[in-house]
């Protein structure tokens, strides 16, 4: 079972990512009856459908995709997954920041793809709490650097006030 | 100067110990080549030509003493005992081993020094001018802004892998020394009408392929909103800019697609959410930092130095020295002082170990122990009285430190070049020394006057040659180099892109066009006209025809190949 870093442990994850292939069409394709991430334009297309069924799904965006198109349904959402389509593509932290930050989402935000150990201090930072670890990885050194670092002076998700409003405390 | 805190050390600290951990498993094979890329970039290693190349941050290019004491050292036990001072204000070390970098980090690390984000997609070590905090034509220090800046884009977790790198300049004088409007996002220190302080932001300057001046997007910011509204500017951009060409991925990209009036709505729609949030900047807290750049305890001097003038009337080589390298100063009875890295066989920027001692001493006995570094890659002493400028010059003059040739034709900034530099076309400071050799007639250079010349040994334009009177750009036909000239950039307030000329030239051809230029406007200058007045005046047609008397037959084979290199790419 694949493996994943959620609550600063390593645990096994049987939630699957669901992505389109060029043959399949969001508003056809079969739902897994086990919980998933969709893609978001399944979400779009059958989000009624989906809520009914009654399996906690959740829903990952890609890149470039952000958080806006699903802000209004984040109750019905367990977990939101968000892309790293390569490491060095940084738009997911904004989505990430923005999920927690402006949409107050408190369900898991994951992040899925190219998910590699010395990124993982800064997707903490903006609100990621589930890596999805590439699989080749070592994960337990993966889990220790989310702490390379025991402060820092900007406020983000994990830490809404920046170190100058902390400082002279 | 800003003084680390604990909690300032022990970042630096971690970081040392998260790069010496990712240069290990790189060695250890876990961590492959391209994975650990953008990681050492965003620690200043680039892999170059001949090795690595560490680009070592000089935040806003203030330095003490005790700092270049510690570069002198690192270069002689890791390098070639020579240091290179950039346009960003940054010292570079070219012959540095790989395994060896985590050891000089933690070198630094001792001195408060490393070398964060000095390369890589993210936000820059900031720049300001050089004379910030002296310089009688100015606002307020911009100083206390900067490392604000620094504090902020430090690790920012949202920023780290932005398009591509993102640059931030601060000026706070009547005359702009940091040429902001050439950065991703420049920022005036101004006051409004009731007298408080903030910044007029320009956003979407930059050189490199596409040189395009900076745009206005907010006449006045308040300081306190100066954090959640670069944020913004930030955010549009990670979200926004193109990532899918690396030429086009730059911010001012993103502004010109938009339009400046729809990107700076985008960015007041996300500032909206965070102005007046917990990143609103505290009174106290600029206070606190502003606090580490108070005035040294200058003594209470006449204006003018007796001495001083004395020696001016006395000494001929001291008084052209002066003339060139010595600096108004707010305070009455100093002085600021250029030392040149521009001496004729010196690849210009490059210092050598003894020099940096040397400096570091001239500021410690001479200058409250501080120095800066310029954006020309010279050397400021920032706080020496005037009576102490004879001795400073004999000391300096004797380790060659003392080329009168500050704001002349020879002070060229010139980038590494392709003998070091695995992005350039062609080799720079070679050709900085062909017209160094030209122009070595420092009387022939003084009736010249005030004229800047930079080259670059490629479109990225690290040597900043579209903001030269004349700018010599090396480009690639076929395998040789050739060099594209241009006439009538200039920084400051004015900012403004050099125009091309013509056809490329070789580099052989390059200083006597250079002559020719400089003939032209010797022959039509009136009065005090500098070179760009001048230019300004008559216009590129007499220069072009000028420089290309004689060359018809040449121009015409070369024109096709350099329709390529001039076109912008959009």
């Amino acid at each position: 079972m694949p493996k994943l870093i959620k609550n600063a442990q390593i645990v096994d994850d049987p939630r699957s990512v669901v992505k389109l292939a060029e043959d399949e069409s969001a508003g056809t394709i079969a739902l897994p009856g086990t919980p998933a991430l969709l893609p978001l334009a399944v979400w779009l297309a059958r989000r009624d459908e989906i809520i009914k069924s009654g399996v906690p799904h959740g829903v990952w965006l890609d890149a470039n995709e952000g958080p806006e198109a699903i802000a209004g349904d984040l109750d019905h959402l367990a977990v939101i997954g968000v892309n790293f389509p390569k490491f060095t593509d940084g738009r997911s932290y904004s989505t990430a920041r923005l999920l927690r930050e402006r949409y107050r989402f408190k369900g898991e935000i994951r992040a899925v793809g190219d998910v590699l150990q010395d990124q993982l201090y800064f997707m903490k930072r903006c609100g990621i709490d589930a890596y999805a670890l590439r699989e080749d990885k070592d994960f337990a050194a993966a889990l220790a650097s989310l702490d390379d670092f025991s402060e820092s002076y900007q406020a983000a998700a994990d830490q809404p006030q920046p170190l100058f409003r902390r400082r002279s405390v | 100067m800003y003084r680390y805190d604990s909690i300032d050390q022990r970042m630096i600290d971690e970081r040392v110990a998260q790069y010496r951990g990712q240069i290990e498993r790189n060695l250890a094979g876990t961590l492959s080549d391209d994975e650990l890329r953008p990681l050492r970039l965003q620690n200043g290693l680039y892999i170059q030509r001949h090795g690595p190349m560490l680009r070592i941050a000089i935040p806003y290019g203030q330095l003490a003493a005790t700092q270049l004491r510690k570069l002198a050292e690192v270069s002689r036990r890791y390098d070639r005992s020579v240091g290179h001072f950039t346009t960003r204000q940054n010292m570079q070390l070219n012959w540095p081993k790989l395994e060896e970098t985590p050891e000089i980090l933690a070198e630094l690390a001792t001195v408060e020094m490393h070398a964060i984000q000095t390369s890589g997609n993210c936000i820059r070590n900031v720049t300001t001018d050089h004379f910030a905090g002296i310089a009688p034509d100015e606002l307020t220090d911009p100083r206390p802004y900067c490392e604000v800046l620094r504090q902020c884009s430090t690790f920012h977790p949202e920023f780290a892998f932005l398009p591509r790198k993102f640059k931030i300049a601060v000026s706070a004088a009547k005359e702009d020394r940091a040429v902001i409007r050439a950065h991703d996002v420049g920022l005036e220190v101004v006051r409004n009408e009731s007298g408080e302080f903030g910044v007029k932001v320009f956003v979407g300057g930059g050189l490199g392929r596409t040189p395009v001046i900076g745009k206005l997007i907010r006449e006045f910011l308040p300081r306190r909103h100066l954090l959640s509204y670069l944020d913004a500017i930030l955010r549009v951009y990670n979200r926004h800019g193109r990532r899918d060409n690396l030429y086009k991925a730059r911010i001012k990209i993103l502004v010109n697609a938009l339009g400046i009036e729809e990107f700076a709505r985008q960015v007041e729609e996300e500032w909206s959410y965070s102005k007046d949030g917990p990143t609103t900047l505290p009174d106290d807290e600029f206070d606190r930092i502003a606090a580490h750049f108070a005035p040294p305890a200058y003594a209470a001097l006449p204006a003018e130095d007796t001495t001083f003038a004395a020696r001016l009337k006395d000494d001929k080589p001291f008084a052209a020295w002066a003339r060139r390298s010595v600096h108004a100063h707010r305070v009455a009875g100093y002085a600021a002082l250029t030392l040149s890295l521009k001496a004729p066989g010196v690849a210009p920027g490059d210092i050598s170990a003894e020099q940096m001692e040397v400096v570091a001493d001239l500021a410690e006995r001479f200058s409250f122990g501080e120095l800066r570094v310029t954006h020309e890659q010279n050397v400021v002493l920032p706080d020496v009285k005037q009576s102490d400028l004879y001795e400073v010059w004999q000391i300096a003059r004797a380790s060659g430190l003392a080329t009168p040739n500050i704001g002349l034709l020879t002070d060229m900034i010139c980038c590494p070049g392709g003998d070091l530099c695995a992005l350039a076309n062609a080799r720079s400071v070679p050709v900085a020394d062909a017209v160094q050799k030209k122009f070595d007639d420092l009387d022939y250079l003084y009736d010249i006057g005030e004229l800047s010349l930079n080259i670059s040994g490629c479109m990225n334009s690290c040597g900043h040659h579209h903001v030269a009177n004349i700018g010599i750009l090396g480009v690639d036909k076929n395998g040789e180099e050739w060099y594209q000239i241009t006439v009538g950039g200039r920084q400051g307030k004015d900012a403004t892109i050099g125009k091309v000329i013509g056809p490329s030239f070789t580099a052989e051809e390059v200083p006597q066009v250079i002559e020719a230029l400089v003939a032209v406007y010797l022959e039509q200058r009136s009065d005090s006209e500098r070179f760009i007045d001048t230019f300004q005046r008559i216009g590129l047609p007499p220069f072009k025809t000028r420089a290309y008397a004689g060359r018809d037959k040449a121009a015409a084979e070369s024109s096709e190949t350099d329709a390529f290199t001039k076109a912008p790419h959009a």
